[in-house]
């Protein structure tokens, strides 16, 4: 079942199979539906052979980095002594991604069922659920779901009747964007100013109160009940391209297209498909101009790029931008890039957490200069500073929230300079002059 | 730690060979290259985010914050590569975008690092273009603190040093991107009593002293190492001083007694060296009724009159030289009498951060000396003064209290600053030098002997009271000639086991500690 669409013949639902179905909100229904299995048997194995399995998969991080998840979890070394924690980072704010919405509003069991059976195979007692602020209503059904989960004795003290304990808290987050970012949403977590922490150490070694801690997306420990389930082998060849990247994913589609929405596809599948097929193409009467394809911190792509890239981590590399997060926003030919970028540049600018010189004072700039320009203010020797400002955001700070900034400003000067000049040349923007004119 | 590996590495072109788990800036520094840095701070627990201190370190993919990087073996460091200046270079644009240009009218010109970087490896224009510059209002912080908001770059040093080292947390980074700034929690003001030494901690003129505020520029200074003389820990110090008036105290490091720092009524307590209406000639009673002005020569013949035969109770204050308080003692000594001093006290405000260092409660510099060179503490110290004595005043005033006692006095000679109540009932009187006006040691409660050194010329004839007194015993038949604070020094380390084999050289400006001070560290300790 789709949502808020019926699901498209081309997609293959293993996530997403349930959104929109209210049943699947509930124990009993989400039993009905297959759920708690997998971690029945999770909880009968050792965490050596879940992680094994979970390495055999394939499976990825979904939240945009897209890290081997068995590896992950294997840094977790058993017997150390320590409190292991879980952190599932439901802080989903990267602007164009509403995928762990979806899952957490329709499918609640689904990530508590996912999240205790990966406390279990890295040996955490204890996971925290951080969600973000905004999301009240995936909080309130995520609370439910919790509550219900330990009232059947799935959670707790004996979990689902065996001997060991996993404990899931929910922490809601107070809507700041870093937060987002693992080391931020760890100090958050404890009660902290939501800073990015210097790495090393990394969360395996010193994570959320010190402790050894593993840090999981939604859509990540989602997929693992599946993988146990139905197996590695299953999982690995859900792929149309590269056996690297495995399985299902979902991308939130939004922009100006006809259909937007969450779709879910093999990984591998055609971007062109997507766009024109799943998403419907774009409005009648629009061409499609540029595409962002992995949430806004992702390179923008152009349509010669994105309608020859294959969606999985790697294609989106060869095609010039990173398959991010998965949230896909399009761009048509009544948008004005320069705009579009700059507002991308203030979001940037007022979530910067104000650690980082180039990034507290970076992204401010940049969205002054971009916006400068955009209102038909801007020199020819602006976009120079704008290059190079971006050269000195870009690897240089704790987290990549610069980094981000700068990615859009790069791509959207290499690949849109033509209407960055005419913003200059002829001292307004082009865009809303022509549609200005339409209108008249 | 005798056990730590060691890691050698090369940085820019120098090998250098430290501890396993040192930074590479730490190493730097080693080497003798300064990684320039805002918010690191060695006392400090590192942030890592001014991003000041970026290097390029072979093979690394990207560069390195050198402050939050421990060495690793074989590392080949540059901090002067091009890829690590056009960062910096980066780094110090972004900071001067919002920075107002008004070096002119800011106390920190002169000894500001965002100013020395810029000089030397900033952009010589900026790109801003148009734009208005970010504006808030500057904000008293309380205590002796004001932030110039405007100015401040964010490196948090403050915000750390209240945090982890004060204990109190008073200060937080409030408001996100450029819109941040160092901000009080609600109600709180900065009055710890060590808060001032965020003014010093702060790299650039956001955090400003109200006290020094536009009293002088940092380059019209005179800085002469100095030790606080305002309680018995002994803070090393720089005075600071300018037309022979000392306008600033500040910490100078020693990470033996005070680390980086210096307590609020420390560096506030300075203005007494300034004192106007000091003794500036020796004064002879005349004729029985007036004291009048003589010279050294002829002073010192009438109290060596005086002194002849008799016994002496003597008066000193804590707060004089070792090497004046052991003259005094033989004085002392030699008339078979007695000596004693008394201390102010007030509250103790240690610095919870730092081991064994506080505002101690005794409020002067040299108690420990006083005790070892046989003087009583008690808060009576004319008691014992019998019928027939000669009283000598040291450097201490009186209290009313005291005056009525003066009476059983043969003779009251006053050696001192400034001529208070009690000191008008003398024969003589020596106009003496303060902390600020000479040269000396000071034993601090734990028995570190060190040397201060002189930062003003004294007023008119007034000299050392070590000097005045060896002139005395010379005039009294002892061997006592001395030209130098260091002669001195050097005589008393030759009689007092105490301070057996110390030189001015040996102590250097660090200090050492006396023998058997060991027993008084561990009961500290306890």
């Amino acid at each position: 079942m789709g949502y808020p669409h019926r699901s498209h013949p081309k997609e293959t639902p293993v996530l997403s199979k349930h959104f929109g179905d209210p049943q699947a909100r509930t124990l009993d229904g989400w039993k009905q539906r297959g759920g708690y299995r997998a971690l029945e048997q999770a909880l009968g194995m050792t965490p050596a052979d879940i992680v094994n399995v979970v390495k055999d998969s394939g499976l990825r991080g979904r939240g945009g980095a897209g890290f081997p998840t068995g590896l992950k979890w294997s840094f977790m070394k058993p017997g150390d002594g320590k409190p292991h924690y879980l952190c599932v980072n439901a802080d989903e704010s990267e602007p164009g991604t509403f995928k762990d919405r979806e899952i957490m509003r329709w499918t609640p069991h689904a990530l508590v069922e996912g999240t205790a059976l990966a406390a279990h195979a890295i040996g955490a007692e204890t996971a925290y659920i951080y969600i973000r602020g905004e999301f009240t209503e995936p909080l309130r059904v995520m609370e439910a779901a919790v509550k219900e989960a330990y009232a059947a004795g799935i959670l707790g003290a004996k979990a689902m009747g065996t001997p060991h304990r996993i404990d899931v808290h929910i922490l809601r987050g107070a809507g700041a964007y870093i937060c987002g970012e693992e080391t931020a949403l760890m100090n958050s977590i404890e009660g902290k100013r939501g800073n990015p922490r210097i790495k090393p150490p990394f969360p395996a070694a010193a994570g959320v109160f010190g402790m050894p801690t593993t840090i999981n997306n939604v859509e990540t420990l989602c997929a693992v009940p599946h993988i146990l389930v139905n197996g590695a082998a299953w999982y690995k060849a859900l792929s149309l391209s590269s056996p690297k990247s495995t399985g299902t994913k979902l991308f939130s589609a939004c922009g100006t297209l006809a259909r937007p929405g969450n779709y879910e596809v093999t990984l591998g599948f055609p971007f062109k498909d997507f766009l024109y097929d799943l998403c419907g193409g774009p409005l009648p009467g629009r061409r499609f101009k540029a595409v962002i394809p992995g949430g806004s911190s992702v390179p923008i792509q152009s349509m010669e790029e994105a309608e020859s890239t294959l969606m999985d981590y790697e294609g989106f590399v060869a095609k010039g931008s990173m398959l991010g997060s998965g949230g896909v926003i399009v761009f048509d030919d009544s948008v004005c890039m320069v705009r579009m970028i700059a507002r991308l540049a203030r979001f940037y600018a007022h979530e910067s957490c104000a650690q980082c010189t180039q990034c507290r004072e970076g992204t401010a700039w940049t969205t002054r200069i971009l916006e400068r320009i955009e209102r038909g203010q801007g020199t020819m020797q602006d976009l120079d500073v704008l290059l190079e400002l971006s050269e000195n955001m870009t690897g240089k700070t704790i987290c990549v929230l610069s980094d981000s900034c700068a990615a859009p400003i790069v791509s959207g000067i290499a690949k849109f300079k033509k209407e960055f000049e005419a913003h200059i040349t002829g001292k307004k923007c082009p865009v809303t002059a022509a549609a200005a004119a339409a209108a008249a | 730690m005798a056990d730590t590996p060691m890691v050698s590495l090369t940085i820019e072109g120098r090998a250098v060979r430290v501890p396993a788990g040192t930074s590479i800036l730490e190493a730097a520094k080693q080497a003798g290259v300064l990684v320039p840095h805002y918010c690191y701070h060695p006392g400090l627990p590192i942030a890592g985010v001014c991003r000041m201190c970026l290097v390029e370190v072979e093979k690394a993919p990207k560069l390195v914050p050198s402050c939050a990087t421990a060495v690793a073996e074989g590392n080949v460091v540059h901090v002067h590569s091009p890829k690590a200046l056009e960062a910096r270079k980066g780094v110090l644009e972004f900071l001067l975008i919002n920075h107002p240009l008004d070096c002119p009218i800011c106390d920190q010109a002169g000894e500001c690092e965002l100013q020395d970087y810029t000089f030397r490896e900033g952009r010589a224009q900026g790109r801003l273009g148009p734009e208005p510059k970010r504006f808030n209002p500057a904000e008293d912080f309380g205590g002796d603190v004001l932030y110039v908001t405007n100015r401040c770059i964010l490196c948090t040093r403050c915000v750390r040093f209240m945090e982890d080292v004060a204990q109190d947390p008073v200060l937080n980074v409030s408001e996100r991107g450029d819109r941040a700034v160092i901000g009080k929690f609600e109600g709180r003001d900065l009055t710890h009593p060590w808060a001032g030494n965020v003014i010093d901690l702060c790299p650039v003129g956001a955090l400003v002293s109200k006290d020094f505020l536009n009293k002088a520029r940092a380059w019209e200074l005179d800085r002469t190492a100095s030790i606080c003389p305002n309680c018995t820990q002994g803070c090393n110090t720089m005075l600071e001083t300018r037309d022979n008036m000392v306008v600033r105290m500040k910490p100078r490091p020693n990470a033996e007694v005070n680390h980086f720092y210096l307590c609020d009524e420390g560096r506030a307590d300075y203005r007494w060296m300034n004192r106007a209406d000091r003794l500036e000639a020796p004064l002879v009673r005349h004729h029985g009724d007036r004291l009048v002005a003589a010279d050294w020569e002829v002073a010192l013949k009438a109290a060596a009159g005086h002194l002849n035969g008799k016994r002496v109770h003597a008066v000193v204050s804590p707060m004089l030289s070792t090497e004046s308080l052991w003259m005094l003692s033989r004085l002392v000594k030699k008339s078979g009498g007695r000596g004693a001093f008394r201390v102010a006290r007030g509250t103790e405000a240690p610095l919870a951060g730092v081991k064994d260092l506080a505002l101690r409660a005794e409020r002067a510099a040299n108690v420990r000396a006083a005790e070892l060179l046989g003087f009583t503490k008690t808060d009576r110290p004319l008691d014992g003064l019998q019928q027939g004595d000669v009283l000598v005043i040291a450097g201490q005033e009186l209290e009313a209290a005291d005056t009525p006692a003066l009476a059983r006095a043969s003779a009251v000679i006053v050696i001192g600053t400034h001529l208070f109540a009690g000191a008008r009932e003398a024969i003589v009187v020596f106009p003496a030098t303060n902390v600020a006006e000479e040269e000396g040691t000071f034993v601090n409660l734990r028995g570190r002997v060190q040397r201060y050194l002189q930062a003003r010329a004294a007023p008119g004839m007034a000299r050392p009271v070590w000097w005045a007194l060896a002139d005395l015993l010379a005039f009294l038949g002892e061997s006592a000639s001395y030209f130098t604070a260091a002669e001195a020094f050097a005589a008393m380390a030759q009689a007092r086991p105490e301070f057996a084999g110390m030189t001015y050289d040996s102590l250097g400006l660090a200090g050492r500690v006396i023998s058997g001070a060991g027993e008084a560290m561990a009961g500290a300790a306890r």
